[in-house]
């Protein structure tokens, strides 16, 4: 019990918070609470703490939107909370893609889609860095947000909130190409709002350290890391992992039997470094 | 201007003799009133809702109404309809249509008063009501079974009910709704011409150059009228003036040149204004020649009460030291304690003072029942005297934020229209005045204007009384399901009345009960007293539609009784009842309504009932089936002690055994049989009839065998044998068939010609007769028969008992101006109003069904000034309690919209049972007309 | 939207590093505009509604689509549950706010509770607001129009459903009385909008007990029209106030598109 635990603790507060966050979003809508109003978006907290995507805001600013106050405070406030956790904390601890990405990779592992010969990962992770400068192009010309428009995060979260309609067929188009198509396809290749916050995250404080000493290369780590490429001190060197394409999302540190990777403070890790 | 109205005179007049009897209906209006066009039928009929009395055609398709239109043949809406009106064609199609008698039953199957409903036979449902009839009248005699009546009941529906209410059990607790909706009117008709129902009719409309609404919201209660008005207003505008009278603003104001929002009840002292105003400053106004002809001076006591509940009634006891009584808390008590003793406030002391009081007087009040007696034309003067301009403007002005200057100059002119020289006015009214614990006094009082100026029975002037209901006046009224009357103005209280019935009903002399009191409020109490045992609810939603409701539900279900409800739908009414029967609705059965102008109209029955519906008559001649000569002619004792006698013996002499039954004699009977079926030949021919033939639903009935019907044509029967009582007396009707050929006909109908202005010698040969018999050479005869010998005395009382006559005399009324039982005070501070919205009728269980009419108006709004809203701390929109020393309601806030009243009233409408406005009103009543005050009470509203 | 791994690239003949970065950032650029193009393509139509009413206090509809951050806030804040946010397959500019009057219309809260919540000022307190305070009379959600033909009350029946559910009854609806010649004796109540007041608020069209309702608000911008600025109505004050828009004028017809010197040179032969 302690084991499955300690092997899942993150996984379970993850999806905890996950759901959490949903449920609280939804509660406002239906039954009027105050705790968490609104939806990813923008939201209020207890009313009052105002939250915004910082990558809508700047779409609607290419886009050519007059920026509100109360816009901008939110925005603010909401960059503040990922620099301090993390950028890419959003997409394993808030997004609700997650679970569906997720879903996907696990069903990956458990057919072994990922043994089968021959088939390779056919694209680049930078195509979501290609597809945030696009839809920031595309907002200015269209004078819209572009992907707010197109958003599978949003049709899928702001469906479980206000109702859903066409919005799982996004999922499921999501699980299946992920599944079948391209492994990490949507979260760790193609979403700008991933590569938004991958960028954002380049600055942010907690980390995950690595402990070259405690490593028996089992690998378990990067074979559970949806972003794998981030891992790539496992053995080598004791570093933090300080891409920001790390999404904090702690799998590595449950599977790891050695206690060579756990989380820790940017500045701390920088010190730990320096020290040795 | 005078010319083309003479010429429309004379074209109405063409117009009446066009309906003329027999002879001169013509060709193509016949024809059109049955088409057969490709798969549907038209067929002429009457609409379903007010008492506006539109015509209708109804498309029938495969054995389902499909369609209405107007009948653009009829004279009071040429085919035009409200949005009422535009959806009969559904009102009887609702998904949860009753189709079957439900009994409330124990797991056994046997009834159990805290049952749940489940579906029973109608063999079983009359069981059990002949078994709960049999135990009720065993217990407590003739008043201990009562029926809630309706003025929606068809004429032949009521007139089978009254037969065997009053002829077979003996029983006058029949009442209908109609109580509560034009009582006041009636009284006011009787006492003031001696005969029910209006003088004019509604080509006074087109006539007038005056038309004063008071207390009346035509625009949404009467609406093809209200666009009569409109029409008349627009082919003058000048000359024509709107007023509307009223508590608050609603939509009348929109066409209105002058409106006047008053204090409720002040519209007493603003009748006794104008009175004085042409007596004491424009004398010459006064027709003398008209008066010293045709109208007497009379007065009544005034300490009558308000029709509440009396100290001593059984529940009402025991009085605890906390001030509540028996079943009724001690804020309750508070303002029924009026009833015993009303103490003179000081806005009241200046009206009563010629009656000797003053404020802060104990006024005692005591039953009067209808006394009045004959003053002089000097002592009504000084009873006028009070009723100044700054007086008056004192007590009425009912907006706490108009000047009172404004509202004084407002007054001037109401009086100045009156009163000029030459100038037709038309002063309607509906339940503004009817409903009111002065009732039948502030009736009285329109009329006083109305004579004095000699602007009364003429074309185009008139105090006219608008029904609310289709067949208030047809069924109600005329046929008298109330509890004190009986067909056409004849009394149960009048030996010779009960006597000429008797004869008509071929029953024995003496059987009729001569104790008629038991009117609709006092069913309720007569049940909460434990009196009642048996009621039975038919056309009406007696439990949604009655004040000071949560005492009557408790009462039907916590106590020892039975009541049954005769629905289409699932109302309030059928939810508190022990037997639901399913009844066939308005165009399953033969019928006919007559309207607030006396036009009288039939229609057939064009489909065939939903489920086991069947018609309220077949309900009525089955239980009749069970009740034998020796059941219920036996001898009782009344609880006054009265004694109805023994008539079994003069049944046995009129040919009766023991064993006939109550249907033998009462429908079923000789004259009866005479009326054949007859399928071949118009009207029958090629309708279905289910009471008389049955039909292919093959329902079986209270016998457990197929219905076949009575086999005789039992709908003109009815009609014939209750038209003969009215024919000969002011009263008459044609045939049967002509009604099914015609748009209907107002009466009295005499050679074939129906009548437009009664008492007017000109158009009513019944005054033309009087007329030339008296030889007095007045242009009116107000021939009604009732209290036309008065003693004679002054406004404190009668000096000298002996009788004089007053034939063929109306009466002008002194009756002063008085308050309420219940006025907002500091911890009820609101004024609280009800009444209905154009979109729904009455407790809205037809229209509230009809999908689109719910949409429009879902629920019963709170409508209230914005000040009030913002004073009680709540906002648009929002739900707030209403709540009075009854009951409490939570309603939605609405301070837009259609009704705007001043600071000091709340509107509520009761048509939604969901708002049930009525556990807030208060059941004070005109203590003459025993009708419902429903527009007053106090309320505190408070944030839900 | 593939794109090889720079690093996996192993062709036969290595490329220099220059040229790879080259090649690999044309297609990037290549795929970039096809799915742009595609993507715009989408949001173009999704966004081409134009028969949508927005919430009071609503921008512009194109400023709206761009500022509205579809958070869902005014939406939670109505009382009514008037307001939606358009879902996949509703076919409406997807996740911004709606209604739709036939099923629950705008009750006009005085406190319009939707509107300050609005992080973004997609709806614009400033836009319903008199005096310094929230004037739910002065939103501007659409304009309801009526269809006469199948509107009862121009057939004579006395409906008026739509006035009495007005809440501003009187100044946004009001009702003309004409007579009803072919009866003689009755009137028209017919209804009239009042465009200056109505703020298509929608409880007409919901109240409206045709079947399909005889009145109905769109949005203002479908439902006017517009007369020229050059133009004035000489008997209206207040007409003068599109004066201001008034501008230089200059036509251009089929007839006057050539310049005077080449239409005089030109057309003469025409003339024989």
């Amino acid at each position: 019990m302690a084991k499955l635990w300690n092997n899942y603790r993150y996984l379970i507060l993850r999806r905890f918070t996950q759901i959490s966050i949903l449920v609280l979003y939804f509660g406002a809508n239906a039954w009027g609470w105050t705790m968490l109003m609104g939806n990813l978006s923008s939201s209020k907290i207890f009313n009052v703490i105002p939250m915004s995507d910082p990558y809508a805001a700047l779409q609607m600013l290419f886009a050519g939107a007059a920026m509100a106050t109360d816009l901008l405070i939110g925005v603010a406030v909401a960059t503040v909370f990922y620099l301090l956790i993390g950028g890419r904390a959003f997409c394993s601890w808030v997004c609700p893609i997650n679970m569906v990405t997720d879903l996907a990779n696990f069903t990956r592992r458990k057919i072994g889609m990922d043994k089968i010969k021959g088939v390779k990962q056919p694209a680049s992770r930078n195509i979501r860095y290609w597809v945030l400068a696009l839809s920031l192009i595309l907002s200015y010309l269209l004078g819209v947000a572009a992907f707010e428009f197109v958003s599978p995060i949003s049709m899928v979260h702001r469906g479980i909130v206000f109702g859903l309609g066409f919005g799982w067929s996004v999922m499921v188009i999501i699980f299946l190409f992920d599944l079948f198509v391209l492994k990490n396809g949507w979260c760790g290749h193609i979403c700008p709002l991933g590569g938004f916050y991958s960028l954002l995250g380049k600055f942010s404080l907690i980390r995950v350290q690595h402990n070259e000493e405690n490593c028996t290369l089992c690998m378990k780590c990067k074979n559970v890391c949806p972003e794998n490429q981030v891992l790539h001190m496992i053995g080598k060197e004791s570093l933090p992992v300080l891409s920001g394409e790390c999404t904090n999302c702690a799998r590595c540190i449950e599977v790891c039997d050695d206690d060579a990777l756990e989380f820790s403070i940017r500045n701390m890790a920088k010190k730990k470094k320096t020290g040795e | 201007m005078s010319l083309s109205r003479r010429e429309f005179l004379k074209s109405s007049a063409a117009a009446s003799a066009a309906a003329a009897v027999g002879m001169s209906v013509p060709a193509e209006l016949e024809a059109a009133a049955t088409e057969a066009e490709g798969s549907w039928r038209w067929d002429k009929a009457a609409c379903r809702f007010c008492g506006t009395g539109c015509g209708i055609m109804m498309a029938t398709k495969n054995g389902k109404i499909v369609a209405v239109k107007g009948d653009p043949a009829h004279p009071v809406n040429r085919g035009l309809n409200c949005i009422k009106g535009y959806f009969n064609a559904k009102i009887m199609y609702g998904a949860d249509r009753l189709t079957t008698p439900l009994l409330r039953q124990d797991s056994n199957g046997n009834f159990d008063k805290k049952g749940k409903f489940a579906p029973v036979t109608w063999e079983r449902a009359f069981d059990e009501m002949e078994l709960n009839i049999r135990k009720a009248l065993k217990e407590k005699g003739p008043e201990g079974v009562a029926v809630f009546a309706s003025g929606q009941y068809t004429i032949m529906e009521g007139y089978a009910a009254q037969k065997m209410m009053k002829g077979g059990f003996r029983s006058n607790a029949i009442d209908p709704n109609a109580r509560h909706c034009m009582a006041s009117a009636v009284v006011g008709f009787y006492q003031t011409f001696g005969i029910d129902e209006p003088s004019g009719c509604y080509d006074d409309i087109e006539l007038t150059d005056t038309v004063v609404s008071w207390g009346s919201n035509m625009a949404e209660m009467h609406p093809i009228l209200w666009s009569r008005v409109t029409d008349r207003k627009l082919s003058d505008p000048d000359r024509v003036k709107v007023i509307n009278m009223s508590t608050y603003r609603h939509r009348t104001s929109d066409l209105a040149d002058i409106e006047i929002i008053f204090t409720p009840n002040s519209d007493l002292a603003m009748w006794n204004y104008i009175a004085r105003e042409i007596v004491y400053n424009n004398p010459d106004a006064i027709d003398w020649d008209f008066l010293k002809k045709n109208i007497i001076f009379a007065a009544s006591p005034v300490n009558m009460g308000y029709g509440l509940r009396r100290a001593g009634e059984k529940s009402l006891m025991p009085v605890r030291a906390d001030g509540s009584a028996g079943k009724y808390s001690a804020a309750e008590m508070e303002t029924i304690n009026h009833e015993m003793v009303h103490v003179v406030s000081e806005n009241e002391a200046p009206a009563l003072k010629p009656y000797g009081y003053k404020a802060g007087d104990k006024m005692v009040n005591k039953p009067a029942g209808l006394k009045h007696w004959e003053i002089s034309f000097e002592e009504y003067k000084k009873f006028l005297d009070p009723y100044t301009l700054d007086y008056v403007a004192k007590v009425s002005k009912g907006d706490p934020d108009e000047d009172i200057e404004e509202f004084k100059k407002k007054l001037q002119t109401l009086a100045d229209l009156y009163i000029e020289k030459g100038r037709k006015v038309v002063s309607f009214w509906t339940m503004g005045m009817n409903q009111h614990t002065r009732g039948t006094w502030v009736n009285t009082l329109s009329y006083n204007v109305h004579f004095m100026l000699n602007k009364q029975a003429l074309p185009g002037s008139g105090a006219f009384s608008l029904t609310g209901q289709p067949s208030a006046c047809g069924t109600a009224r005329e046929v008298g399901t109330f509890c004190h009357r009986l067909p056409a103005d004849m009394m149960v209280k009048n030996p010779k009345h009960r006597k000429h019935t008797e004869d008509g009903w071929k029953i024995p002399h003496g059987t009729l009960n001569p104790v008629g009191n038991q009117h609709i409020m006092k069913i309720h109490r007569d049940i909460e007293d434990g009196i009642v045992k048996f009621a039975w609810v038919n056309v009406c939603n007696a439990y949604q539609d009655s004040a000071s409701a949560t005492h009557w539900i408790k009462a039907a279900r916590e106590m020892d009784n039975f009541i049954v409800t005769s629905d289409g739908y699932p109302g309030i009414s059928a939810m508190v009842s022990d037997l639901v029967l399913p009844s066939a609705m308005i165009y399953e059965k033969w019928g006919a309504y007559g309207n607030a102008e006396r036009r009288s109209q039939h229609w057939r029955q064009q489909v065939l009932p939903v489920g086991d519906a069947m018609s309220d008559t077949w309900q009525w001649m089955e239980l009749s089936k069970r009740f034998t000569v020796k059941d219920v002619w036996g001898p009782y004792t009344l609880r006054n002690g009265k004694k109805l006698a023994d008539v079994r013996d003069a049944a046995h002499k009129m040919g009766y055994t023991d064993d006939t039954t109550m249907y033998e004699i009462l429908y079923a009977n000789e004259r009866a049989k005479q009326y054949k079926i007859d399928l071949n030949s118009f009207p029958q021919k090629g309708y279905d009839n289910s009471d008389c033939n049955g039909d292919s639903r093959n329902v079986t009935g209270g016998d457990g065998k197929v219905v076949k019907g009575c086999g005789f044509m039992v709908h003109e029967y009815l009609w014939e044998e209750y038209a003969s009582f009215g024919r000969g007396h002011g009263h008459d009707l044609a045939d049967f068939t002509t009604y099914h050929k015609v748009r209907g006909l107002k009466w009295p109908v005499v050679d074939g010609k129906e009548t437009q202005w009664r008492f007017n010698a000109k158009y009513d040969p019944y005054a033309a007769k009087a007329v030339a018999k008296s030889g007095n050479g007045s242009t009116h005869a107000f021939y009604g028969p009732l209290a036309k010998a008065l003693t004679q005395g002054n406004l404190m009382g009668i000096t000298d008992k002996k009788k004089k006559s007053l034939k063929n005399k109306a009466k002008i009324f002194a009756r002063p101006y008085m308050e309420p039982p219940e006025v907002p005070d500091k911890d009820y501070d609101t004024w609280l109003c009800t009444g209905r919205v154009l979109e729904h009728w009455h407790s809205g269980t037809m229209t509230m069904r009809v999908p689109e009419l719910f949409r429009a108006v879902p629920e019963a709004l709170c409508y209230m000034h914005p000040q009030t809203a913002k004073d009680k701390g709540l906002k648009q929109g929002e739900l707030c309690w209403v709540e009075s020393r009854r009951g409490r309601v939570k309603a939605h806030v609405e301070t837009r919209g259609r009704n705007r009243p001043p600071r000091s009233l709340v509107f509520v409408p009761w048509f939604d049972e969901k708002v049930f406005i009525n556990k807030v009103c208060l059941d004070a009543t005109c203590p003459q007309s025993k009708q419902t005050d429903y527009k007053k009470c106090a309320v505190r509203i408070y944030k839900a | 939207m593939s794109e090889n791994r720079p690093k996996k690239m192993k062709n036969k003949q290595p490329l220099s590093d220059r040229r790879k970065f080259i090649l690999n950032m044309a297609r990037g650029v290549g795929l970039a505009t096809i799915s742009g193009f595609i993507w715009s393509a989408y949001i173009d139509e999704a966004t081409a509604s134009q028969l949508l009413l927005r919430p009071p206090g609503a921008i512009k509809e194109d400023d709206f689509l761009k500022t509205c951050i579809k958070c869902g806030l005014c939406v939670e804040a109505c009382p009514y549950d008037t307001l939606l946010l358009a879902k996949p397959g509703d076919h409406k500019p997807l996740g911004t706010p709606y209604f739709v009057p036939r099923e629950v219309p705008c009750y006009m809260c005085p406190d319009i509770p939707c509107v300050p919540v609005c992080p973004t000022g997609a709806l614009d307190e400033s836009s319903v607001t008199t005096d310094d305070k929230l004037d739910i009379n002065i939103a501007d959600m659409g304009l309801a129009i009526i269809d006469k033909e199948s509107c009862i009350a121009f057939w004579g029946i006395q409906c008026d459903a739509c006035y009495r559910a007005c809440p501003i009854l009187g100044s946004a609806i009001t009702v003309e009385y004409i007579k009803n010649e072919r009866t003689g004796k009755h009137a028209f109540l017919r209804p009239v909008i009042h465009a200056d007041a109505c703020t298509g608020c929608g409880l007409c069209e919901h109240a409206c007990v045709t079947e399909k309702p005889a009145i109905f608000v769109l949005p203002r911008e479908t439902a006017t029209g517009k007369a020229g600025d050059y133009y004035i109505k000489g008997w209206d004050k207040n007409d003068e106030k599109r004066l201001e828009n008034a501008k230089e004028i200059k036509t251009t017809t089929e007839l006057s598109k050539e310049s005077a010197i080449d239409s005089l040179n030109n057309n003469l032969e025409d003339l024989y």
